[in-house]
């Protein structure tokens, strides 16, 4: 009876943990698939065409082109490989400048010949017209050639802009570098600190003092991170704004300050256990040949558990990079690539936050959320497996 | 020479060392045994004050060195450990080179001229009996040595501040029997330049390494003579008795 109780028992561990590993399986198999969904989109948004006069030698722009076309940036066909020409971009609702309503009939019957017209008669003419249309316009209208969204554009590109027609510009690298940025700073600012308080706490602090601060600081690390979100908001924003004599407060820098305190506890919790593993035998050696405490720590404590601090770093890094929240409230949210500490930038948690209630589903850009999502999860993984690594080099004496 | 005068010691409020008074002229060997526990290494430890690095300690009575008390208030302790010079049960050498695990001594004192460095780390290792086998290769770590080696290592380390007094707490006790007799010979050869203590649990070792041997029990030192007194005809039936291996 106790056997079969026990194989019992036994089955329902191993049935939690395959339970557990395959569920996490799949999250990553889901976010893999959908991301890689996003690749199968076509570069302009689905069911419509870009429509050119038959005569005009371009047969593809690229997203970027269409893009800079449509806001007037790019204004002649000679930029684009093309005749010296101007371009005139024309979207369907531009159809009222050329037809009145009772022109197109009741049912909008005319529209597509009436479209046909216009680009036969406007050699520079590039139009954002529906599918539908295009195809029963005339002869002398071709359509370009669109291809697939293509993984080149997306992790070289420098635009962020999901929502744009004719053609959504999704370029990773503001966000990308949005997010190594604050992180970077992040890390900077937490880094002395941390490893500062660690080394107080290990070596210099009394017990009593430790036996307060150290819980205290296992606390912040409980916080949740919207509430350092509003901290950040309502102090460190207008903070940085009236100190650095800024138009607006949200900056990387604010991202940065928060991430770092957030860090903080991670980083001290860390350095201060391998600190403290340092073997007693090590101290004694170093003060038996005559060092001091100082000495005893910067070359024997500190070199004894540099694995353990290394990963305290890193687990740090994890944290800043993977953080969503906080960030998303005090940085501002500008997608665009960073110059300084003290301009807005968006990083890729708060992109992913902030965008998928409004990507449709299926949709380029709801794939492109799911390939930032995998982009961040290489990260985070690269990121353990690095703290992991490291924190194995333990000298052994 | 390193004498005490009514040595009391307390760990909080456990008295470990009662009332100890004894003489270490300087050139000899002075091996202390007894049963686990009864405040031999404790003992050892005051003459280099690392029990200062307990918390919640306290001392009474004098500890001198060469006439001089360690515990005076105007002692700097780093130049008191710099003469006294202490080797562990268990090797533990620095995460560095062999080189700079013999140079630590050096180098937190100061020392820059590279050249007296080199020749003072050849020297300890010579001095140790370990440089014939590790000259070539003193760039290593130092955890690539075996148990023996490290030790030995550990004893170059405290050669190279050019102690007058070695302490070595157990020194061969997590080694095997051939790096055992290493380490006793080369207590014997040391011997001429320095002032030994050496805190054992083996007896056949104290009685093989020692000229003055001290039989420590319960915190109080029960008999100190020479090691052949002490091992051919004990005074005290507790002596007697342990060495005899009827207890401990």
């Amino acid at each position: 009876m106790k056997r079969i109780f026990e194989k019992f028992i036994e089955s329902l561990l191993t049935l939690s943990g395959a339970t557990t590993g395959i569920i996490i399986l799949l999250i990553v198999i889901f976010l893999f698939r959908e991301g890689a969904g996003f690749f199968r989109h076509s570069e302009i948004e689905s069911g419509y065409v870009l429509c050119v006069n038959e005569e005009n030698p371009v047969y593809r722009l690229t997203p970027k082109q269409i893009k800079e076309i449509f806001d007037y940036e790019i204004d002649n066909w000679s930029l684009v490989g093309g005749n010296d020409e101007e371009i005139t971009p024309f979207r369907i609702s531009d159809i009222s400048d050329y037809y009145s309503d009772e022109e197109l009939g009741e049912n909008n019957e005319f529209l597509p010949e009436k479209l046909g017209e216009i680009i036969a008669a406007t050699p520079g003419m590039v139009a954002f017209i529906p599918e539908q249309y295009a195809a029963d316009t005339n002869e002398r209208v071709r359509q370009l050639i669109t291809e697939k969204l293509n993984p080149a554009d997306f992790f070289g590109g420098d635009t962020w802009m999901p929502t744009a027609t004719p053609a959504p510009q999704f370029g990773l690298l503001p966000l990308l570098l949005g997010t190594l940025w604050v992180g970077l700073c992040a890390i900077l600012i937490a880094l002395p600190l941390g490893l500062g308080v660690a080394i107080y706490l290990g070596e210099l602090a009394d017990e009593k003092i430790r036996n307060l601060l150290k819980p205290t600081i296992e606390l912040l690390a409980g916080i949740p991170s919207v509430v350092y979100g509003f901290f950040g908001l309502v102090v460190v924003v207008p903070f940085i704004q009236k100190t650095f004599d800024l138009p607006v407060g949200e900056t990387a820098f604010a991202g940065s300050l928060i991430l770092a305190i957030m860090a903080l506890p991670t980083i001290i919790t860390v350095a201060e256990d391998a600190i403290r593993n340092t073997p007693q035998a090590m101290r004694e050696a170093s003060l038996g040949l005559g060092a001091n405490h100082w000495q005893t720590i910067y070359r024997v404590v500190v070199p004894y558990s540099i694995s353990g601090i290394s990963a305290a770093v890193v687990l740090g890094i994890g944290r800043a990079v993977g953080e969503t929240m906080a960030v998303l409230m005090v940085t501002g949210n500008a997608a665009v690539i960073p110059h300084s500490l003290f301009e807005p930038v968006r990083t890729i948690p708060a992109t992913v936050a902030a965008e998928l209630g409004e990507a449709p589903h299926g949709g380029a850009h709801y794939g492109a959320l799911f390939v930032l999502g995998c982009i961040l999860f290489l990260i985070t993984v690269v990121i353990s497996v690095t703290a992991e690594v490291i924190s194995k080099k333990q000298p052994q004496a | 020479m390193l004498e005490t005068k009514n040595i009391d010691f307390y760990y909080g409020g456990f008295h470990a060392l009662k009332n100890i008074g004894m003489k270490m002229e300087d050139h000899t060997v002075t091996a202390f045994i007894g049963p686990s526990g009864c405040g031999k290494s404790t003992f050892l430890r005051l003459f280099n004050r690392m029990n200062d690095l307990i918390p919640d300690t306290r001392l009474t009575g004098e500890c001198l060195i060469d006439g001089e008390d360690i515990y005076h208030k105007s002692v700097d302790v780093t130049s008191l450990r710099k003469r006294v010079g202490m080797v562990f049960q268990k090797p533990n050498p620095f995460p560095k080179s062999l080189f700079e695990n013999v140079a630590y001594g050096l180098r937190v004192a100061g020392t820059t001229d590279s050249r007296f460095i080199a020749q003072r780390v050849e020297e300890s290792l010579k001095g140790a009996a370990l440089w014939d086998e590790v000259k070539d290769k003193l760039k290593k770590s130092a955890f690539e040595l075996s148990g023996g080696q490290q030790q030995r290592l550990c004893i170059a380390r405290a050669l190279a501040i050019a102690p007058s007094v070695i302490l070595m707490d157990e020194p061969a006790s997590a080694l095997d029997p051939i790096s055992t007799s290493k380490i006793e010979d080369l207590i014997h050869i040391l011997k001429k330049d320095y002032t030994i203590v050496i805190v054992t649990h083996n007896m056949q070792q104290a009685a093989r390494v020692s000229d003055k041997t001290g039989f420590f029990m319960l915190g109080e030192l029960i008999e100190y003579n020479d090691t052949k007194k002490i091992f051919m005809s004990p005074e005290k039936e507790e002596t007697q008795n342990y060495i005899t291996g009827r207890f401990g």
